[in-house]
Order: C-alpha cells, then sequence, then structure tokens
C-alpha cells in the first residue's frame, strides 16, 4: 500500500534553504571587503587565483554563517525577523546545518590553502572559529558588548584577502580591521535604538536595554571619535591617495556629526519624530563603510600617492 | 494512477539534486582550471614519493656528488 503521509514527518529541504543557511547578504559584504584586500595588496596575483581565493573566504563566511544558525536556532524561532530562516521554519533540521556547516569549513579552509597559501587559510580557520565560538557560542548571549568583540568576525575579511595576497599581515590590513571593527558598534547601535528589542526578549544582552538607551547614544559617538583616527590613518600608507583621504575626511565628518547628534537628542525627541536621525546615521553608515572600500579600491586603479 | 501522483516533496527533493549536481560539476571544472593556472604559473608539480625524485633534488647537491667523481 503506498503510504505517503509518511513522508510529511521528514522536512525534505529545496536547494534554496541550504543556501539560505549561508547567510547570502552577509556573504556579500565578505566578498567586497575581501576583494578589495586582496586587490589593493602589493604583488600580481593571477585574475584566476584571486577569483577561487574569494570565493572560499566567501564558502567559509557562508559556514561560520550555517553554524550560527545552528546554534541559535532557539533564539530564531521566538523573534519575528528570523522565524522564517530554514531550522526555525522546519525546512532543515538542526544537525543538518551543523553538518553543512563543519564540511563547508573543512573544505573552504583547505581549497585556500591549496589556492594562496596556507597563512590565510589559517586565519580563515581563526575566523569561523571566532565567528562561530567566540561570538556565537560565547560572547553573544553573555554581554551587550557582544557586538563590539564579535564585529572583528567581520573585519578579518579585507585582512585575509590582504593575506592571500602577501602571506602575512601589514599595518596597511590591520588599518582595513580597525575601519570595520570599530565601525560595527555605531553601526549597529545605531538601529538597536530604533529597532523593537526582540533581541532581548530572545535573551540575548543590548546595550540599550541592560545599559540604558543614552549609554548607547554615548557609546555611539565615542567610537565614531575612536573611528576617525583609523580611517584617515589608513590614507597614509602605501593603499592611500588623495582620493580616499578625501572620501575619508567627509566621511567621517559626517559620521562624527551624525554620533553628536545622536547624543544631543532626547528619548522624547526621537520618538517624537519616529527615530529620524537614527535612522539617518544608520543609513549613513552604510555608505561609510562602503564607500572607504570603494575609494580604496578606486585608489588602487588610479595610483596612490 | 495513485503511483504516478507527483507529491510537492518530489519536486522539493528535484531541486536539491540539480543543485547539488551542478555545484559538484562547478567543483570539479574550478579544481581543473586551477590546475591549469598553478602548472602554468610553475609551482611545484611533483613531491617526494617514498625516495628522493632526481628532479628534485637542489642542482648544487648534484653538482656535489659528481665533483668526487671527476677528481678520481
Amino acid at each position: 500500500m503506498t503510504d505517503i503521509n509518511a513522508y510529511e514527518e521528514t522536512p525534505e529541504a529545496q536547494f534554496g534553504d541550504y543556501v539560505a543557511l549561508l547567510k547570502p547578504r552577509v556573504m556579500s559584504l565578505v566578498v567586497f571587503t575581501a576583494f578589495v584586500g586582496l586587490w589593493i595588496a602589493p604583488g600580481e596575483v593571477h585574475p584566476f587565483i584571486a577569483f577561487c581565493s574569494i570565493l572560499f573566504i566567501a564558502l567559509g563566511g557562508g559556514a561560520s554563517g550555517a553554524l550560527n544558525m545552528w546554534y541559535d536556532r532557539d533564539i530564531d524561532a521566538i523573534m519575528n525577523r528570523t522565524q522564517s530562516r530554514p531550522i526555525p521554519a522546519g525546512r532543515v533540521e538542526g544537525s543538518e546545518a551543523l553538518g553543512l556547516g563543519i564540511v563547508l569549513s573543512v573544505i573552504s579552509v583547505m581549497m585556500l590553502g591549496l589556492v594562496a597559501n596556507w597563512f590565510a587559510a589559517a586565519f580563515l580557520a581563526f575566523t569561523i572559529f571566532f565567528y562561530a565560538v567566540i561570538y556565537t557560542v560565547w560572547l553573544k548571549r553573555w554581554t551587550p558588548q557582544n557586538i563590539v568583540i564579535g564585529g572583528a568576525a567581520g573585519a578579518f575579511p579585507p585582512m585575509i584577502g590582504w593575506a592571500c595576497a602577501t602571506g602575512g599581515i601589514t599595518v596597511e590590513s590591520l588599518l582595513m580591521f580597525a575601519l570595520i571593527f570599530f565601525w560595527t558598534p555605531p553601526h549597529f547601535w545605531a538601529l538597536a535604538l530604533f529597532m523593537k528589542e526582540d533581541y532581548h526578549k530572545a535573551g540575548v544582552p543590548m546595550l540599550t536595554v541592560t545599559h540604558g538607551r543614552p549609554t548607547a547614544r554615548r557609546h555611539i559617538f565615542a567610537y565614531t571619535l575612536v573611528l576617525a583616527p583609523f580611517a584617515i590613518g589608513l590614507g597614509l600608507t602605501s593603499v592611500g591617495g588623495p582620493l580616499y583621504m578625501a572620501v575619508a575626511v567627509v566621511l567621517n565628518a559626517a559620521f562624527i556629526r551624525g554620533g553628536w547628534q545622536i547624543l544631543r537628542r532626547s528619548e522624547e525627541q526621537a520618538v517624537a519624530d519616529g527615530f529620524a536621525v537614527e535612522r539617518q546615521v544608520f543609513k549613513l553608515s552604510l555608505y561609510y563603510l562602503f564607500l572607504h572600500f570603494l575609494a580604496l579600491l578606486v585608489q588602487s586603479w588610479i595610483g596612490g600617492w | 494512477m495513485g503511483l504516478r501522483t507527483e507529491h510537492e516533496i518530489h519536486g522539493r527533493r528535484r531541486s536539491r539534486n540539480i543543485g547539488l549536481g551542478i555545484v559538484l560539476l562547478c567543483f570539479v571544472a574550478l579544481v581543473f582550471a586551477l590546475t591549469v593556472v598553478k602548472v602554468r604559473q610553475g609551482d611545484m608539480m611533483e613531491a617526494f614519493d617514498h625516495q628522493p625524485r632526481v628532479s628534485l633534488i637542489p642542482a648544487e647537491a648534484e653538482d656535489a656528488a659528481a665533483a668526487p667523481e671527476v677528481a678520481e
């Protein structure tokens, strides 16, 4: 007898569900910054080697995304924003995501080692470990500083790209790291100010809730001040130039101004205009990072100092 | 005809099979292309197996080995 109902218990995922486990939107940032890091690095890299390097860095980033979705499946089921992810929606089982994450991590690290060099591969392995274990498992549910330290995972890709081309770390790659690292807190907390406090309800401590919104405003402004010297300092290195410098000065001035406006506002003012300034600064933060890296890319094409 | 009816589950399964097939084919093509590029760049193509290969012994060592023979 045919028993078609037997199938309905097992989740049968489509191909796209596995792609969704790799967080394609996060991957696009990884691809862009890793590409810039690789492209502006000194030395010739064969275009196909460069392509493969970026591909496996992105795959490593995707693998850590799958590991993150496996570990966070309990809180993803609570928050509105993440309920439609493959695991909480019941299309993929948690163990499948874990398996996919581990297998893709190994493949991406081994392939990056064979394509580029083993230093870059070890760096990628460390980044996956940092995001999946240090951030997701340890810091995320423990401290409201989670995104500050976790931001390092997002800041490593340009350093890995640079390491693919040069086999090492230099002041330029460290400054590219600092640019993303110190950009993450103001970017995220500006979002946290106008976003619903979903995260906190799900058990992820957020600065806006644990220390209050005025504290978050002070932190945003402080980080925009810390960020500026690193962003402008990058312009003084071998990868900088007049164009990058002009872009960095304008964007940092605008970002500090935004941070100052956020600091000066009271909660009442913010609620009155529907968090207009906070939304504007969040939007600016997206352009901030994109334009800095774009400027580095264009500067390397037209030649630097 | 009940046995021939296609359940929606089969469509999802097919999407997975085709997707994985494409990914594996791309991976094979990628490794092949990578091999071509690496070989053209002159990267080392052979390594020591169970005994030293003549083609991999540094030139200085060969010269030094050859020198006593000349002396005799």
